[in-house]
């Protein structure tokens, strides 16, 4: 086996920022090769089996049993993949899929691992979607940052094609279909689904308003278009290949099977790590032995993002929830693409805040004008407060633009010392995408839980307060 | 028709109302029809919805509780719960505002567009009072030009979208765009890129802030100074709703109007920007009689001198008086009025008793033909999902604002375009079928199409034959080629498609009034003949002709033959406007007496004997016609200069000199009489004209179509090229000229030459070469142009480089041209 190239720690030399964890490994299995991403490897270790299973079957049987294994969206929203593949209108052709490997929340590192350790799973996912559902094109959208991943889609495709796996006649089959690779070039909008149609149409990547198009309905070209997250359809090789109960018996009733975490931030030992839904709790994730062994440096928990930067914080209070997306929006943030960061008490709220909030206003495509004016004067506010320049009224001020993106009460999480229940998720939105009402979570999150901070830099106060009375 | 009918209506409740909603309106707009009126920047009727500006947020219930929609972007759907006062619609939209206005510089006080400014206007009945923010504001350079007629003050922008939209859907120019993100997303060109576009003073137009201003407007004054009335455009025959904007007598800009018919509001550049010609301090101001270098009168003497009325009007009826009818010629008219058109017509005909009378200058259709073809609307050309046959000059480069509805209708409305042209159009990359039509060819290519031609010419008559109603856009492929030519191949789809009709492509300003007012040999006012109509005009006539007359150029020609005694010009500059130049010098040199009726002096004013001092379509009442035969109002927006006067009232005065009276002293009066004569305008009058609004009264009535007698087309020679001439939006013409903003806009020309063909010429590409036709022979550079048709030789007219206009031979069917490198 390949054990020798995992080295002491669970690191990877090979797969950086991998951890094995000892657990199942659905999505992983091949990271411990390095050569993990040719097809050489892929097939001495069963690639394309899930292909062949397909091929052998009706393509609504394998629609049927992708519907059967509750296979939920990756990408954040977190919506079953096989309902949403019968969203396309009745006899509207030609269809296409679209693989959104635009992978770029603050914190998530999960998909690149996958396009680049093991481009030929998500090719074989492609090409399974692609038989269920009939298509003939699918085009694969790879954030344009992403070299490595580019370059090992780009040869693993030319391999496949090679070998009669893609292409004309999958082997030997009457099923034919295309796989497009198309970078990116460089904007966070783009992973927004309805933006990334636009760039792959040739256009300026900003957000199509839904409905009345849902790319199920009206997508790429104005056909209707099947948008799937790139761990989506890594899955769908395993499923194939062993089954929807084979599936079913990982993770959570309503969340089957794993999920790649991102855990990010002050923790020993930072990583993707490969998890059983519903099962694993967050407190597990930070501290158990298998997974971020605990706060680095001997530090306390300060709070943490359970998914990405665009979800609310969660605090000392909500170790305990699973790792499952239900859970995690009743409680007043969402679990995202996976994404976790965790900060420690050193940390300071106000930047932090401000440090995610620039990123919104860098990253607003301009297109919905709450967004483009809001996130940038949100950033300026925060900076003012930061660099000490603050005013006492700049905390409601914060708030109130906030307000304006995203009206009346935002997601936030419990603040059980202080009586304060959880907003559940989803925001309101006065813009076409979530990005603008994205900057507002860390605002409100900071200043419920951490005002004092504000407030401290507000009356130039010089020592920054560490730790609120309810850290963990 | 579609599937919808009058009865498919949706129901939806506004702010506790019940409201009736056609099936498929936007929230926005049934709100607006019924009253209640929702602040937006981006919505425009006219573009594709974007919900951009956020503005139209509104608290919408569909049955999942009230949330925020942008009313611009949800289709009306029945039970609808609509809240447009709500207390969260409020802050939502107070919200946008704010957020509008932080990085919005606020410099309404020096801004042109403040007092019209849809910013500010809502941001008092929408908008909070004061900021909050006390940031630096975001900062760029202002303004800068996105081409020479249009500035872009990125400061002031709000992102709407629709200029961009506008260049992009209905321009098809996408020379414009949005560059960089977040707070400093901008509108801008592509570097080196101009925003060079036919179309740009649009979106100045639907700029909802101060962002983009136009140079002939910019700090010329304050909305609240302005009188405006609603006018037509008579630049061209599209006959464009305008509105005329003036100040103490002076227009200061020209706005498009919506009109479901005709412009929706759209209007070329040349449309709205050549109020600066009739505003030009070059204007005529007095009349002017021949007289010496000291500026005394001197029949025949070398210089035009200033002279009153009194002895201009007088040398008039003196040259006309006593002279035999056959003798006299009366030229040009398109730049008039429908009653000033019928005035001159009355003095021409009803008065002289010359039928030598013609609106057009040689580069028209023969008006028996054009009249008596069924005739087709512009909506009827647009029919969603119609087809199109462009048998014409490009509408881009002539027709403005009726290429934007044509696009319309072939990029957003399903029509099938199919061009028969000598050259690609504007509208080649969007036509499903374009074929190049060598000059000379045409019925021949048509016959072909229907006649189980193959390739692409049978699918394009197949094409034809299958699709919905067809429209044929009619007007002279090119310049250089006999009218009669293009009239036969019309025939000939007319004999082959059941229930075709023909949009005329005649292009000069009211030259369809002219027709409709009898200004053309044979034809009498009302669409009727000399043969079948006289006896109507027995009672207000003194006179009418007894024989059909000679047109335009038949008329020049027996001038340069020393057979005319007196020629009267209306607005006619033939020196530059006949195709045929060498024609026009010589009528000019044999002929008696010249009478020139104008605006500027011209090159063929300044060889006038007795020039009368006409009054500008900006400084007139009265009425137009568009090439659809749609009567719409021409309203007075400025004082004309000087003396200068209507032209009916000069057709007047000379009548009276003449010794007898038109009997004409108002509008009124003469659609009074125009009504009495005319078997189709019975319920036309300037009230009728007036409350008609934006859409004007559609004129219905055809002749008997009389069919182009046969054109022998000589074979194309082995080492000539057949001329093509054709025309580019911008030109050397007068009004251009006299335009500050669009004088340096005319491309130019050279003669275009078919790669291969230069190539077996043994040409270089942009040498010098000896062009020699059948006038002589000029001398020009020659380009190699993969758009120009083999075996022939591409022009425009009336250009600095080459002069078409010396090349063509008014008398020849085609013209053929030899290219010899120069020595």
């Amino acid at each position: 086996m390949a054990d020798a190239n995992q080295m002491a720690d669970g690191y990877v030399p090979h797969a950086p920022g991998y951890v094995v964890n000892g657990g199942p490994t659905l999505l992983t299995s091949r990271f411990l090769f390095e050569d993990s991403h040719t097809l050489e490897r892929s097939m001495q270790t069963g690639g394309y089996a899930g292909l062949r299973t397909a091929l052998s079957r009706a393509p609504a049987e394998v629609h049927d049993e992708v519907r059967q294994a509750t296979l939920l969206g990756r990408g954040g929203a977190g919506f079953p993949a096989g309902v949403k593949w019968g969203f396309c209108p009745e006899g509207v052709w030609p269809r296409y899929l679209v693989v959104n490997g635009d992978e770029s929340e603050p914190g998530t590192y999960k998909d690149r691992l996958l396009m680049e350790r093991d481009p030929h799973q998500l090719i074989e996912g492609c090409l399974i979607a692609c038989y269920a559902l009939g298509l003939s094109q699918c085009f694969l959208y790879v954030r344009g940052e992403m070299a490595l991943a580019q370059e090992r889609i780009a040869i693993a495709l030319n391999e496949a094609y090679e070998a009669g796996l893609v292409g004309a006649n999958v082997l030997g089959s009457d099923f034919s279909v295309d796989i497009i690779l198309h970078w990116g070039a460089g904007a966070y909008i783009v992973g927004e689904e309805t933006a990334l149609i636009e760039s792959l149409e040739g256009n300026r990547g900003m957000p199509r308003l839904k409905p009345p198009y849902f790319p199920a309905a009206i997508g790429l070209y104005g056909q209707p278009t099947i948008v799937n997250n790139v761990e989506t359809l890594s899955n769908l090789a395993w499923i194939m290949e062993n089954g929807a109960d084979a599936y079913k018996g990982y993770g959570s009733e309503a969340s089957p099977g794993t999920r790649l975490f991102a855990v990010s931030g002050h923790v020993v030992r930072p990583g993707v790590y490969e998890v059983e839904q519903g099962v694993t709790t967050f407190r597990d994730l930070f501290y158990g032995d298998d997974y971020c062994r605990g706060i680095s440096g001997g530090h306390e928990l300060k709070a943490f993002i359970p998914g990405g930067g665009s979800a609310p914080w969660f605090f000392g209070e909500h170790l305990d929830l699973p790792l499952e997306a239900r859970a995690v929006s009743e409680a007043g943030s969402m679990l995202g693409s996976g994404a976790i960061v965790v900060m420690d008490e050193t940390t300071d709220a106000v930047k932090a805040c401000l440090r995610l909030v620039r990123f919104y206003a860098n990253e607003s495509c301009g297109k919905c004008a709450p967004c483009r004016e809001g996130t940038s004067w949100e950033q300026k506010i925060l900076q003012r407060i930061h660099d000490g320049e603050g005013r006492p009224s700049d905390i409601d001020l914060l708030l109130s633009v906030g307000n304006h993106i995203s009206p009346g009460p935002y997601p936030v999480a419990s603040f059980d010392t202080e009586g304060l229940e959880a907003v559940p998720f989803p925001p309101s939105q006065t813009t076409i995408c979530p990005l603008g009402p994205s900057s507002v979570a860390p605002i409100t999150s900071a200043i419920r839980r951490f005002r004092h901070e504000f407030e401290a830099l507000i009356t130039r106060s010089d020592s920054i307060p560490v730790a609120s009375e309810a850290g963990a | 028709m579609s599937d919808e009918t009058v009865d498919d209506t949706v129901e939806i409740s506004v702010n506790g109302t019940e409201v009736t909603a056609q099936p498929g309106e936007l929230l926005i707009d049934a709100c607006e029809r019924t009253g209640t009126y929702i602040p937006r920047f981006c919505h425009h009727s006219r573009l594709d919805p974007v919900g951009m500006c956020r503005m139209c947020l509104v608290e919408v219930d569909t049955g999942r509780g009230p949330a925020l929609q942008p009313s611009c972007m949800i289709k009306c759907t029945p039970g609808m719960q609509v809240d447009t006062e709500s207390e969260r619609t409020r802050s939502a939209q107070n919200g946008v505002l704010e957020l509008l206005l932080v990085n919005h510089p606020l410099d309404c006080p020096v801004c042109d567009k403040g007092g019209e400014c849809p910013l500010q206007d809502q941001t008092m009945t929408y908008g909070p009072g004061e900021s909050r923010y006390v940031e630096e504001k975001r900062h760029f350079v202002k303004p800068i030009p996105v081409n020479t007629n249009v500035l872009l003050d990125r400061e002031r922008c709000v992102l709407c979208d629709r200029c961009t939209r506008f260049a992009d859907q209905v321009a098809g120019d996408r020379l414009i765009h949005f560059l960089d993100r977040g707070s400093r997303t901008q509108v801008n060109t592509f570097p080196g890129e101009p925003f060079s576009s036919y179309f740009s003073g649009n979106t100045v137009q639907i700029c909802p802030v101060g962002a983009l201003t136009a140079a002939p407007y910019r700090f010329r004054a304050r909305p609240w100074d302005l009188e405006e009335v609603g006018s037509t455009s008579v630049l061209d025959s599209v006959g464009s709703r305008i509105s005329v904007h003036s100040s103490r007598g002076r227009v200061l800009r020209f706005m498009g109007v919506d009109s479901d018919a005709v412009n929706w509001g759209w209007l070329s550049d040349r449309e709205r920007f050549v109020f600066e010609a009739y505003d030009s301090s070059d204007r005529l101001d007095g009349p002017l009689l021949r007289g010496d270098d000291q500026g005394s009168r001197e029949p025949g003497g070398p210089e035009l001198v200033p002279a009153s009325w009194s002895d201009a009007l007088e040398a008039a009826a003196e040259a006309l008086t006593g002279t035999d009818p056959d003798r006299i010629a009366v030229i040009g008219g398109a730049r008039l009025t429908n009653e000033s058109q019928y005035a001159w017509t009355k003095l021409a005909k009803g008065v002289l008793g010359t039928d030598n009378v013609d609106a057009q200058l040689g580069d028209g259709l023969p008006a028996d033909v054009l009249l008596g073809l069924p005739r087709a609307t512009i909506n009827r050309a647009c029919t969603p999902g119609g087809t199109i046959v462009l048998l014409g000059p490009d509408p881009k480069e002539e027709l403005g604002s009726l290429y934007l509805r044509i696009r319309h209708a072939v990029v957003h409305d399903g029509a099938t375009l199919v061009e028969l042209t000598p050259q690609p159009t504007g509208l080649t990359d969007i036509a499903t079928h374009s074929i190049r039509v060598r000059p000379g060819e045409a019925a021949d290519v048509v016959r072909a199409m229907f006649e189980g031609g193959s390739g692409d010419l049978g699918s394009a008559g197949d094409a034809i034959s299958a699709a919905g109603p067809v429209t044929v856009l009619l007007g002279r492929t090119s310049l250089a080629e006999d009218a009669g030519l293009v009239a036969a191949a019309a025939v000939v789809i007319l004999d082959h498609i059941d229930d075709v009709r023909f949009l005329s492509l005649l292009r000069r300003g009211n030259v369809h009034g002219a027709l409709d007012m009898g200004m053309s040999p044979g034809l009498l006012p009302g669409r009727t003949t000399l043969e079948t109509g006289v006896d109507r005009f027995e009672d207000c006539w003194t006179v009418t002709p007894t024989s059909t007359g000679l047109g335009c150029v038949a008329a020049l020609e027996a001038a340069a033959a020393g057979d005319m005694d007196v020629l009267v010009l209306l607005g006619a500059d033939v020196l530059a406007d006949l195709p045929d130049h060498d024609l026009a010098r010589r009528a000019l040199d044999a002929v008696g007496t010249v009478v020139a009726v104008d605006l500027f002096i011209t090159p063929t004013v300044e060889r006038a004997d007795i020039v009368l001092p006409a009054a500008a379509p900006t400084e007139v009442d009265g009425s137009f016609t568009n090439l659809e035969g749609r009567i719409s109002a021409v309203a007075r927006g400025a004082s004309a200069p000087g003396t200068s006067r209507p032209d009916w009232m000069i057709a007047a005065e000379l009548a009276e000199r003449l010794g007898t009276s038109l009997g004409l002293t108002s509008l009124e009066g003469v659609w009074t009489e125009i009504a009495s004569v005319s078997p189709v305008h019975a319920d036309v009058n300037p009230e009728a004209i007036l409350s008609s609004g934006t859409e004007g009264i559609l004129v219905a009535g055809e002749l008997p179509l009389v069919r182009p007698e046969e054109t022998t087309v000589p074979a194309p020679g082995r080492s000539t090229l057949r001329l093509v001439v054709t025309r580019s939006m911008f030109d050397n013409g007068v009004l251009n000229g006299h335009s500050s903003s669009l004088a340096g806009l005319a491309p130019g020309t050279h003669i275009g030459v078919e790669p291969s063909d230069l190539k077996s010429l043994g040409l270089a590409d942009g040498s010098t070469v000896e062009i020699s036709g059948p006038r002589g022979t000029v001398t020009a550079e020659v380009v190699s142009s993969p758009r120009v048709t083999p075996g022939t030789a591409h022009v425009l007219f009336n250009q600095d480089g080459l002069d078409a206009g010396e090349l063509v031979d008014a008398s020849m069917a085609v013209i053929d041209v030899r290219l010899v490198r120069s020595r």
